[in-house]
């Protein structure tokens, strides 16, 4: 077994591309649930609007990509509203129905036929990153290495302006939750009747939250293209909205600075597992593969299946997560 | 604590009239009320068995439920299908029968929840902490100033939630305060708190008409209605059958007989009402 690899290729994810990606668009959901109480089961819906934002921009208006990024706000607040209007005056529920079905709508569309002229179709973007990737001060084809770390010139570019981004953003939500406007927001995630008795225009506030959280998450989606360097409308399935919220509960939803932990804990996880599993001698490896049928093919579904149980640990021994308290989780069975 | 000058409107004026207020649930009538009127700066008890229709009367005038038809007017304005929060602004407040204390935020957080015209809940002002911090101490100052008045400075940084179901109860009507209301609707302040704090908690209500605030309420236990309204209200079925002074309502040979029965005069709340 080469520890050294396992150990290089685990450090590397834990502040690699998919975490940065993933923290940020679970900050956009811990503003809607873990501050508002909003139930956004499509946040891969706004990830996909930023995606498209820039890469519809560029491809079908043929404008630049700088426009694009004005577009990837612009989509997400036009969703928001979309979706809020119909729903945030009814219950919770209703908005999760809604956002997990606009959020398949959106995909089916974008890689439908009828709409191969504006986003490609299935074949999905390329070619519309350059601008961003001709700023980069790094060799976009060379390796670095910064201790453990190592990544592709192209990767420490988008990493290094990503990572700023998630700071920025994590920032900016910790002023926000700080200042009356987030106290609001809590108030409305107790008990929107008591905000409303209070002057509180809960649905104005639900709705600044909806759109929030989802310019947020059209952010991740726009890096996320970015550092693929494509728009693939099949990339913004169900199970990114998902693994969104498991990254939030690993790290405790309302809090500032769980989206990062999270996603830092999971995508290490899963990158340690696999090359663990992937590395092993091969007395280990051939018994696995004659008793539970292990090959290198489903390699990748064992690893979710070990997460699964790791996340199983957690809400048995730790439900509020690693930043959450317990006292306060406690409040809610009075 | 500042008293509030009504806006208009001399003393004798009512402050809120319902007229012709009908809800229906399905077939039922909850509310079918002609004409009520709510004196300035007195406290009215709404008085009625399970049933009656008083909580759905008070949704209808703090705008957390719409009528059917009908008239609700504050200060001589038409309110009648005003959200809730637009009538917290115009300095109508209310507290729940089930209590509403935001568990997970401390004692003073739902305290300054409750201060109107807050700037740093505007999005882009909230960002910049200069903008608000003025005023948030300011808030912060009236807040504590009200928990002392309340006996809860204890609890100041305690989450809500570690509160007993008395100390909710005074924490919401504390929280009620913070928003200067001229009217104050309390919805079975009593339900729920020991004789001691009982005690306080109709004291802190009494003092209420003298700072220019109309008090509502509605309630089960007969002593206190005695003890604090100026006015009673009572209804049975969605229809108010009576209304005058305590005195009045306990001698009502119409109320006594159709409705308070060979009861009359003990805890309604531990009367079984058939």
């Amino acid at each position: 077994m080469d520890w050294g690899f396992i150990i290089e290729r685990t450090f590397s994810a834990m502040i690699g591309p998919e975490v940065m990606i993933y923290a940020l668009a679970a900050v956009g959901l811990n503003v809607h649930f873990g501050y508002t109480g909003l139930m956004n089961f499509g946040q891969v819906g706004f990830m996909a609007a930023g995606a498209y934002g820039v890469g519809v921009t560029v491809f079908w208006l043929d404008w630049s990509f700088w426009i694009g990024l004005v577009f990837v706000f612009v989509y997400a607040a036009v969703l928001a509203l979309l979706l809020g209007i119909p729903t945030l005056r009814l219950r919770a529920d209703y908005l999760g129905l809604v956002t997990i079905a606009a959020s398949e709508t959106i995909r089916l569309l974008a890689r439908s036929r009828v709409m191969k002229p504006v986003t490609g179709g299935v074949e999905g973007i390329d070619k519309f990153a350059e601008p961003f990737y001709n700023l980069s001060p790094f060799e976009l084809g060379k390796f670095y290495s910064f201790g453990p770390f190592k990544y592709l010139g192209r990767d420490v570019w988008v990493l290094m302006v990503g990572w700023t981004l998630l700071i920025l953003v994590t920032l900016m939500v910790q002023q926000l939750m700080r200042s009356p406007w987030g106290r609001t927001l809590r108030a409305i995630r107790e008990d929107e009747d008591a905000a409303r008795a209070l002057g509180k225009n809960a649905y104005y506030f639900k709705m600044q939250s909806l759109m929030l959280g989802g310019m947020i998450g059209a952010l991740a989606g726009l890096i996320q293209v970015i550092q693929k360097s494509s728009v693939q409308a099949d990339t913004f399935n169900p199970v990114i909205t998902f693994t969104i919220w498991t990254i939030l509960i690993i790290g405790g939803p309302g809090r500032v600075w769980s989206p990062i932990i999270g996603s830092s804990i999971y995508w290490s996880l899963i990158v340690f597992v696999e090359n663990t599993l992937r590395q092993l001698p091969a007395g280990a490896r051939d018994t696995l593969r004659d008793t539970v049928e292990l090959s290198d093919f489903n390699i990748g579904m064992l690893r979710f299946m070990l997460v699964g149980g790791g996340l199983l640990l957690l809400a048995r021994f730790r439900p509020q997560g690693i930043f959450g308290s317990r006292e306060e989780m406690a409040l809610d069975r009075r | 604590m500042t008293v509030v000058e009504s806006a208009s409107g001399a003393p004798d004026t009512p402050i809120i009239t319902a007229t012709g207020v009908v809800k229906t649930f399905g077939g039922l009538r909850a509310v079918d009320v002609d004409k009520v009127e709510i004196r300035r700066n007195k406290i009215t008890a709404l008085i009625g068995p399970n049933g009656a229709g008083k909580t759905t009367f008070f949704n209808l005038l703090t705008g957390f439920d719409q009528v059917d038809s009908g008239t609700i007017t504050l200060d001589g304005n038409d309110i009648t299908g005003t959200p809730p929060h637009k009538l917290a602004e115009k300095g109508m407040v209310r507290t729940f029968q089930l209590t509403k204390a935001l568990a997970k935020l401390s004692t003073i957080e739902n305290m300054k929840l409750g201060a109107l015209d807050q700037l740093g809940e505007k999005f882009w002002a909230a960002l910049i902490p200069g903008a608000w911090t003025k005023q948030e101490r300011e808030i912060e100052a009236r807040a504590d100033a009200i928990l002392k008045r309340f006996n809860l400075t204890h609890m100041r940084d305690e989450f809500a939630g570690t509160m007993s179901g008395g100390q909710r109860k005074l924490l919401e009507m504390a929280r009620a305060l913070m928003t200067d209301p001229r009217v104050v609707m309390l919805d079975e302040p009593m339900a729920g708190v020991n004789p001691a704090l009982a005690q306080s908690l109709l004291e802190l209500i009494k003092m209420l008409p003298g700072e220019g605030r109309t008090v509502i309420f509605v309630e089960h236990n007969m002593d206190v209605v005695q003890e604090i309204s100026d006015w009673v209200i009572v209804m049975a079925e969605g229809r108010i059958i009576a209304e005058g002074t305590p005195a009045e309502i306990k001698s009502n040979k119409a109320v006594v007989d159709a409705y308070l029965g060979a009861h009359h005069g003990e805890d309604l709340s531990k009367v079984e009402l058939s």
